[in-house]
């Protein structure tokens, strides 16, 4: 509990209307969006300019609170959790768009601004935000930058780290620094890397830089029925090596597809076992040809249904089902859980399979959504909280498939971030030497362990603890330390 | 590898990591004995249907665009090779970007994960060879341009790109505030521009993709097609080109594109869509560091008498955190001390 005298000071520096205290208001905070995780906040701040923010970190310094940032509370690994004892800081009132400048194609932001809003406000002029995370419309642009979001853009355009230019932190130490600049580089160490996907470990963003992108003069979807998962797998690496770069490359699998055209009616074949969507786009000559590749690959890897949508509405109604998917999925139970593992495309049947297995041992069916193109797994585990220990059961379920991707070469997630929820997952990415110098990291920024503690970094006790309980190929992970 | 870890163990006094010595002239100049990583060669995996190319650090990057080119892909940073035995390592701790950077992205854009020897000789592997991947923090990315001083490279995974169908170079007569207009409303447009450079009164362009695609561009945009494109791309990636052949101390100055000409004397090369400037000129270090720092950019001096600093001088509170980082991967100070700034 946050003591009295901590409240008493942010009183002095807050208005009464950007500081929660009552239960009732703290109560909608206590998650993100990984609603199974939840904590009521002791106390809420919601600042309105940058020296409130200040004078809150030089409170929390000097008294020892710890600090929990978030922006619009989408996050999907609880990165924003409460903390017992911690100011959980929302930076939601910084939502104004400072500049946008065309010629040099870049929009100055404040860090409470919806990703989706930079776009719109870029159209005038042709132009737009990348990084298209499916929260988009509600999301914030600080939030993505600490989480490091992707979307389903990813393979072309990248990620977050990928599509911002420069940002100006606050460090708990009270300093303020611009990392990064309006020039594509800056001297010193690539700090703005580090800082981007640090999940709020090391510095909160008070002013954000991104790069804009022109429009691309077409765009078009094609939607390939496959009898075979693994088929259709292999059609994505042949796309791929046959030269063409697509936008967006996705896939769903025969649960998730039956989903989504009860929900969304997206005229989706029934029959299929897995569809992919793959979106091209460029100059009207590129986007012909680009068509006509794929179209070709499509079909020889063994594709038993190939539609280009007619118009733009038709490539609307093949998008709206995969990005209802989640939705649609959560109508076949009471809950769903998803996951993020990345894994090298080859190993996608071997993965897939695995799954079915894991999935029937548990008893819990999962839905595979999957953004193919850059080996984005995201597989819907779904249960029902009500259940005696379907929680429990879903989670360690998760946890399986995550280390499966670890063990084909992949990584525990791709775009949603470690937060709380994969806390254990790092002790089977990572091994002690990386863990100790993540750490080492933080302490270069957060000496006292200050910002979001306990989150995205295991302690290597932790590990020793989670490893007991998982020993994998009969070798103990973390074997130096001592079990207790 | 392990001989590398003993020579690290073993170090008393700072050594200087070298692979293939392309770059020695590059950051200040430093004292201590040569640690050559120059045998830690060979490509350890490369799927082309992955995108993914894993090496070990001292593999030379002809090697890897031979191999890339078999496929018909490339590194899309289109990395400079200053000399043949300009090594992957290198080219990522010096985090240098060819032509293509403003379009395709830099070295650090393509890096995918690092293994690096710390300081204490203990090895980290970060990230890994997925296109995605947010475990952890982004210390593979953290290495690159981090001149070797908080870990020698070993092994890294690129994402690598198709190679575009076909290319054609235009070039443009204009003077260099319409050249940096151009540049900056093209790059606005929904074109297949891959580079763009200015020189004496000439502005010269790439455009790459799928043939139709570049002669639809070179249709609405007119100029003249150069013969030896490639050649003058390489001759700008490599330094070769006759700008840079001359005693002037060379600066290379990085600015935001849109950034009107900056009136100091000596020969200006515009290079990267108006984000980078090569300058020839004998103008004081203080001079040129305050025109580009006034315009939000840096000054490197890329060659020339190095009595002043080669790099930007960092505010106080960004100098604080680089060198707790340093401390922090290098603690004993072994690693390529003062090649960056002399305090670490």
């Amino acid at each position: 509990m946050i003591s009295n005298e901590v409240v008493r000071h942010l009183q002095a520096i807050l208005p009464p209307h950007s500081l929660l205290l009552a239960r009732e208001d703290l109560k909608p905070f206590e998650t993100d969006g990984l609603t199974a995780f939840r904590n009521t906040p002791d106390v809420v701040a919601l600042p309105e300019t940058e020296e409130q923010v200040k004078q809150l970190l030089a409170i929390c310094r000097e008294t020892g609170t710890p600090v929990v940032f978030r922006g619009a509370g989408t996050g999907v690994s609880g990165g924003a959790l409460p903390v017992d004892g911690a100011v959980l800081l929302a930076m939601t009132k910084f939502n104004r768009i400072l500049d946008i400048d065309p010629l040099a194609r870049t929009a100055r932001v404040q860090p409470g601004v919806r990703n989706l809003a930079i776009s719109e406000a870029a159209a005038a002029y042709g132009l737009y935000y990348a990084p298209d995370p499916s929260s988009q419309i509600a999301c914030t642009i600080g939030g993505n930058v600490a989480e490091n979001s992707g979307g389903v853009h990813c393979l072309k355009y990248g990620l977050t780290v990928h599509n911002v230019l420069s940002i100006r932190v606050l460090t708990i130490d009270g300093e303020e620094m611009v990392i990064g600049s309006e020039a594509l580089d800056s001297p010193g160490y690539d700090l703005l890397a580090l800082m981007t996907g640090s999940e709020g470990m090391l510095a909160v963003t008070l002013e954000i830089s991104v790069k804009l992108l022109p429009k691309p003069e077409r765009t078009q979807v094609l939607l390939a029925a496959f009898d075979d998962v693994e088929k259709a797998g292999s059609a994505v690496g042949a796309i791929i090596s046959g030269g063409v770069l697509p936008a967006g490359l996705e896939m769903m699998d025969k649960l998730a597809i039956e989903a989504a055209e009860a929900y969304a009616g997206a005229g989706y074949p029934l029959d299929a076992m897995a569809i992919l969507l793959v979106e091209v786009d460029g100059t009207q000559e590129e986007v012909s040809e680009d068509v006509m590749r794929v179209r070709d690959v499509l079909l020889a890897s063994g594709a038993t249904e190939v539609r280009t949508a007619r118009d733009e509405a038709e490539q609307k109604k093949f998008w709206a089902g995969r990005k209802a998917a989640f939705p649609a999925v959560g109508r076949l139970a009471p809950d769903y859980y998803c996951m993020d593992g990345t894994i090298p495309r080859k190993a996608l049947p071997a993965v897939l399979k695995r799954i079915t297995e894991l999935s029937a041992e548990y008893a819990l069916p999962v839905a595979n959504v999957f953004h193919a193109g850059d080996g984005n797994l995201h597989p819907l585990i779904l249960y029902d909280a009500n259940q005696p220990d379907a929680w429990e059961k879903a989670e360690r379920l998760g946890a399986d498939i995550l280390e499966l991707c670890v063990e084909h070469g992949g990584t525990i997630t791709g775009e949603h971030g470690v937060g709380v929820e994969k806390i254990n997952q790092m002790c089977v990415q990572f091994g002690a030497p990386e863990l100790l110098a993540f750490h080492g990291v933080k302490a270069c920024f957060d000496e006292n362990a200050l910002l979001n503690p306990g989150k995205a970094v295991p302690t290597l006790h932790r590990c020793a603890e989670y490893g007991a309980m998982h020993v994998a190929g009969g070798k103990l992970p973390f074997p130096e330390l001592p079990r207790f | 590898m392990q001989e590398i870890i003993d020579r690290i163990h073993a170090a008393e006094s700072p050594l200087i990591i070298r692979g293939g010595g392309t770059k020695n002239w590059h950051g200040e100049d430093t004292k201590g004995e040569v640690l050559d990583v120059s045998s830690n060669t060979g490509i350890v995996s490369y799927e082309p249907g992955e995108l993914v190319l894993t090496a070990r650090c001292g593999t030379p990057l002809a090697e890897i665009e031979a191999l890339l080119a078999q496929h018909r892909q490339m590194l899309a940073f289109e990395p400079p090779h200053f000399g043949s035995g300009s090594t992957l390592g290198g080219t990522l701790a010096c985090g240098f970007s060819g032509p293509r950077r403003p379009y395709a992205g830099s070295a650090r854009d393509f890096v995918l994960g690092i293994d690096v020897l710390d300081g204490n000789g203990q090895l980290l592997k970060f990230g890994g060879q997925v296109i995605k991947n947010v475990a952890g923090y982004d210390v593979s990315r953290l290495m690159v341009g981090a001149l070797g001083t908080l870990g020698v490279l070993m092994q890294a995974s690129l994402k690598v790109l198709p190679k575009p169908q076909s290319e054609m170079t235009l070039q443009f007569e204009c003077g260099e505030a319409e050249a940096l207009q151009r540049m900056n409303e093209w790059a606005g447009k929904p074109l297949p521009l891959s580079a763009s450079a200015w020189l004496s009164g000439v502005l010269t362009i790439r455009l790459s993709g799928a043939e139709s695609t570049v002669q639809a561009a070179h249709a609405k945009l007119g100029g003249e097609i150069h013969d030896r494109g490639a050649e003058f791309w390489k001759g700008l990636r490599d330094h070769t080109a006759a700008f840079f052949q001359d005693d002037v101390p060379l600066w290379r100055l990085s600015l935001p594109s849109t950034t009107p000409s900056l009136n100091l004397r000596g020969k200006h090369f515009i290079n990267w869509g108006g984000a980078e400037r090569w300058l020839k000129s004998d103008a004081s270090a203080s001079e040129i560091r305050a025109r580009a720092a006034a315009h939000g950019g840096h000054a490197t001096l890329h060659s020339g008498d190095k009595s002043a600093d080669v790099f930007h001088p960092l505010p106080d509170a960004l100098m604080k955190y680089h060198r707790r980082l340093k401390q922090q991967f290098d603690p004993r100070g072994i690693l390529n001390v003062g090649r960056m700034y002399s305090a670490f």
